[in-house]
């Protein structure tokens, strides 16, 4: 290792977020590539081995390592690298910030749901048990014990378990309009108040087991639902915490002190430790470095940066450490603009209304006026009965409309959607998601990391196999990522000792007496012509051996010509990169792409996409960098790689794990099978309202016809969603 | 039919004593890695296998 290497490890260490108690080390570390329980095992097993560690334990459904060990709090670090040497990428996250909402939510719809479950059991048996009586005969005495006793056990578990649809729909009623929750609501609470008025003045019919089933069952599908997607916005969380908080500042004088980032002024110095992102923008005042800019900018080949040079927050510094004079400091970055260019971008699409909310708009007055004219049919005319009957055959209408498998209809389906592709490692972040991906008709494509892998790779060349062994066991002294990807390329070279990274311009050692130089043009070989083919370079040069220059390119995944030619197939592909013409050029030849764009800011990016949702297409975007951000926002779907930036990871619908791209088509796929069994719910659900509706208009409902109506229809559409299960897997293939 | 007088309160008993159980299942962390808790019976066990390193 080079003396550079080691403050950008300290830097590491130092940001790990390790909580130390009585000598006890602890941290929480996100962990990608655990595909199988196996890899559970494996990895405690490994660690476990280990004197210092006390305790560790993987989280199969989150993916996430409880980790505590004994010793120097330092060593997380190489705990991280033990499991990347094991194929794993570990990342931590501040366990502080777990304790969020969402898992409070979770908690709160778990218990509701037990408590309902509860209560909808004890119900049901007192239920049948008058039923039974309704048949043979039964005391007046005995039934009013029963019903009080169904009253009281009932009543309060509606009031805490409904508290999820009460609210929901108080909230959409105060905003002026009407969701799924509503008609919920209504028919829960009517259900149960008349069921009351009935148990107070000693009448039969009460509908309590039909009102606290249809609040289990609808919790037991909000459940699952949050708990799916509960999963891949963890996995989107992962590294929200890791932002740059505190940056390395010159204070006057030359002292070197710790700041947050907030108290940096425009004028500061500031000290960029190798491995680190830049925290603000800036000029270089001092040092030499490369910078991957690839999550801001799509350019795949990291930027060279001397003194002078303009840099920009959250770009990554590969090489040395640099001295940078702060011009732009939080909301004024170029990083912030993006950020603010994608919560704009984001208001489009929170004004999406699902299906099922769609038809609740419907619905609700249709039925509620149903129901007024029931009342007025049997009070007035034609009937003319006492107005308590015909109240009664009103609520009945109510109760027997109340949508428990329109509701369940679109939740069953997300969830037997969103399970079978989370065993493709395909992550549903958005309940909509599915909505809106089976209407996609154009998919538009970002270039670096998303149809490309990300990372440079050499191209095979010419090279004589003595050298460029030579030139990997140099680059073996270095991270940079071209001195790495020398490094791929040619595994079992033994590596040089007495190697010094010269920041910014590459390595020198020697080697048998021989001075040699391998970096860049003016540094390793000074006078040789440039080349000018858009590849990222390294050049050997030295004494008595011929300048030698290997090329770098990065290289499309492995299964992205195949994917694009099969999207093309229905969909328009488009591809928007930030990077150069000749390199965007060449990628869309070779995969097929007809219809692309280089050199795109984000912001034309974005403008590029509205065009097409302007034009009529329905816009997919598949992205993964800073810069894409927005565009993910802004269009109808999108989807990200799970190694993107942190920023779109947050935005995009689907996060997708591995190396193909298939998962577009995949997700895609399902997405559109799902919406075809959504549809064929919501058809059940109504066939059934259509059925029993009139029924309830005539006053012929009994409580045990309204139970087993209400049963029958939520089975139905549940084993409905099922079915989704063997078409994903074929779609999946 | 005075026999419910007692059945019914056993009934619900027994039903809250469920319903105890749960919440305590919860409390414990049981409903928090659902698939790897159905796993890991399969795992072998740490002290009777060989540790080795990957």
């Amino acid at each position: 290792m080079t003396i550079a290497a080691d403050p950008g490890r300290f830097e590491t260490a130092r940001a790990l977020p390790v909580e130390t108690v009585d000598g006890a080390n602890r941290i929480m570390l996100a962990i990608d590539g655990i595909s199988c329980s196996a890899c559970v095992q494996r990895i405690e097993r490994v660690l476990n081995a280990d004197r210092d560690v006390v305790a560790a334990r993987v989280n199969f459904t989150t993916r996430r390592l409880a980790l505590t060990w004994k010793g120097a709090p330092g060593r997380a670090a190489d705990f991280i690298e033990q499991l990347s040497d094991m194929g794993f990428t570990a990342r931590p996250f501040d366990a502080g910030a777990l304790s969020t909402a969402d898992a409070a939510r979770d908690r709160h719809l778990l218990r509701a749901m037990g408590i309902a479950g509860f209560a909808a059991g004890n119900v049901m048996w007192l239920a049948i048990a008058v039923w039974a009586g309704v048949f043979q005969d039964m005391g007046p005495a005995t039934r009013s014990l029963l019903n009080w006793t169904q009253a009281l056990i009932a009543l309060p578990a509606i009031a805490y378990s409904g508290m999820t649809f009460f609210t929901s729909a108080w909230g959409a009623l105060r905003g002026g309009h009407v969701n799924m929750d509503v008609p919920i609501s209504i028919g829960v609470i009517l259900a149960a108040g008349m069921s009351l008025v009935q148990t107070v003045i000693g009448e039969p019919e009460v509908y309590f087991d039909a009102a606290i089933s249809l609040v289990f069952l609808l919790l037991v599908g909000r459940y699952l639902d949050h708990r799916a997607r509960g999963r891949a916005r963890a996995a989107a969380a992962h590294l929200l915490s890791l932002a740059v908080t505190h940056v390395t500042r010159i204070a006057d004088g030359g002292r070197i002190e710790q700041v947050a980032l907030e108290d940096v002024a425009p004028g500061d110095q500031i000290i960029v430790a190798s491995g680190s992102r830049v925290p603000v923008d800036g000029i270089v005042f001092a040092g030499r470095s490369a910078l991957d800019t690839s999550s801001l900018t799509g350019e795949s080949v990291p930027a060279d940066v001397g003194i002078g040079d303009r840099v920009f927050a959250g770009t990554m510094n590969l090489g040395g450490a640099l001295t940078v004079d702060a011009t732009a400091i939080g909301p004024d970055t170029v990083l912030a603009e993006v950020v603010r260019c994608m919560e704009a971008a984001e208001q489009g699409r929170a004004r999406y209304v699902v299906l099922a909310d769609r038809l609740a708009r419907l619905y609700a007055p249709v039925v509620h006026s149903l129901a007024a004219l029931t009342f007025l049919g049997w009070w007035l005319w034609p009937v003319g009965a006492p107005w308590t009957l015909a109240l009664l055959n009103a609520v009945a209408v109510l109760i027997i409309t109340c949508p428990c498998a329109l509701a369940i209809a679109v939740p069953a389906v997300q969830v037997a959607a969103s399970g079978r592709l989370f065993k493709r490692g395909i992550l549903m972040k958005s309940a909509t998601a599915l909505e809106r991906l089976a209407t996609i008709d154009t998919v538009v494509f970002d270039k670096t990391g998303t149809l490309t892998e990300g990372r440079p790779e050499l191209v095979d060349g010419t090279q004589p196999g003595e050298l460029a062994d030579l030139a990997a066991g140099i680059a073996a002294a270095s991270r940079h990522p071209l001195a790495e990807a020398l490094r791929r390329a040619r595994p079992r070279a033994a590596a040089v000792a007495d190697v010094v990274e010269m920041p910014g311009d590459g390595l020198e050692a020697m080697v048998d007496g021989r001075r040699l130089r391998l970096g860049r043009r003016d540094f390793a070989a000074p006078g040789e012509a440039e080349v000018d083919d858009g590849c990222a370079e390294m050049w050997l040069g030295g004494d008595g051996i011929a300048p030698l220059r290997f090329a770098f390119r990065d290289r499309p995944r492995a299964d992205a010509a195949a994917v694009v030619a099969d999207l093309a197939r229905h969909h328009r592909v488009v591809l928007l990169s930030g990077d150069r013409a000749p390199a965007v050029a060449e990628l869309a030849a070779s995969l097929g792409i007809t219809e692309w764009r280089a050199a795109c800011r984000p912001a034309e990016k974005v403008a590029a996409i509205e065009a097409l949702k302007a034009s009529g297409a329905k816009v997919l975007m598949v992205g993964d960098g800073i810069n894409d951000a927005p565009s993910l926002a802004a269009a109808d779907a999108s989807m990200a790689p799970s190694a993107a930036a942190d920023i779109s990871r947050t935005t995009a619908d689907v996060l997708f794990q591995g190396a193909g791209l298939d998962a577009v088509t995949a997700t895609l796929a399902v997405a559109r099978r799902s919406q075809v069994l959504v549809r064929q719910n919501l058809g059940l659900s109504l066939l059934y309202n259509v059925i029993l509706v009139p029924l309830a208009i005539l006053g012929l409902v009994t409580p045990l016809l309204a139970a087993v109506a209400m049963s029958a229809s939520s089975l139905t559409v549940i084993l409905n969603a099922l079915r989704l299960g063997r078409a994903g897997k074929v779609a999946a293939k | 039919m005075n026999v419910l007088i007692y059945l019914m309160p056993i009934a619900l008993l027994l039903g809250l004593g469920g319903l105890a159980a749960f919440f305590w299942a919860m409390r414990s962390g049981q409903f928090e890695d659902l698939d790897g808790d159905a796993a890991r019976i399969l795992f072998e066990d740490d002290e009777a296998a060989p540790r080795s390193r990957a």
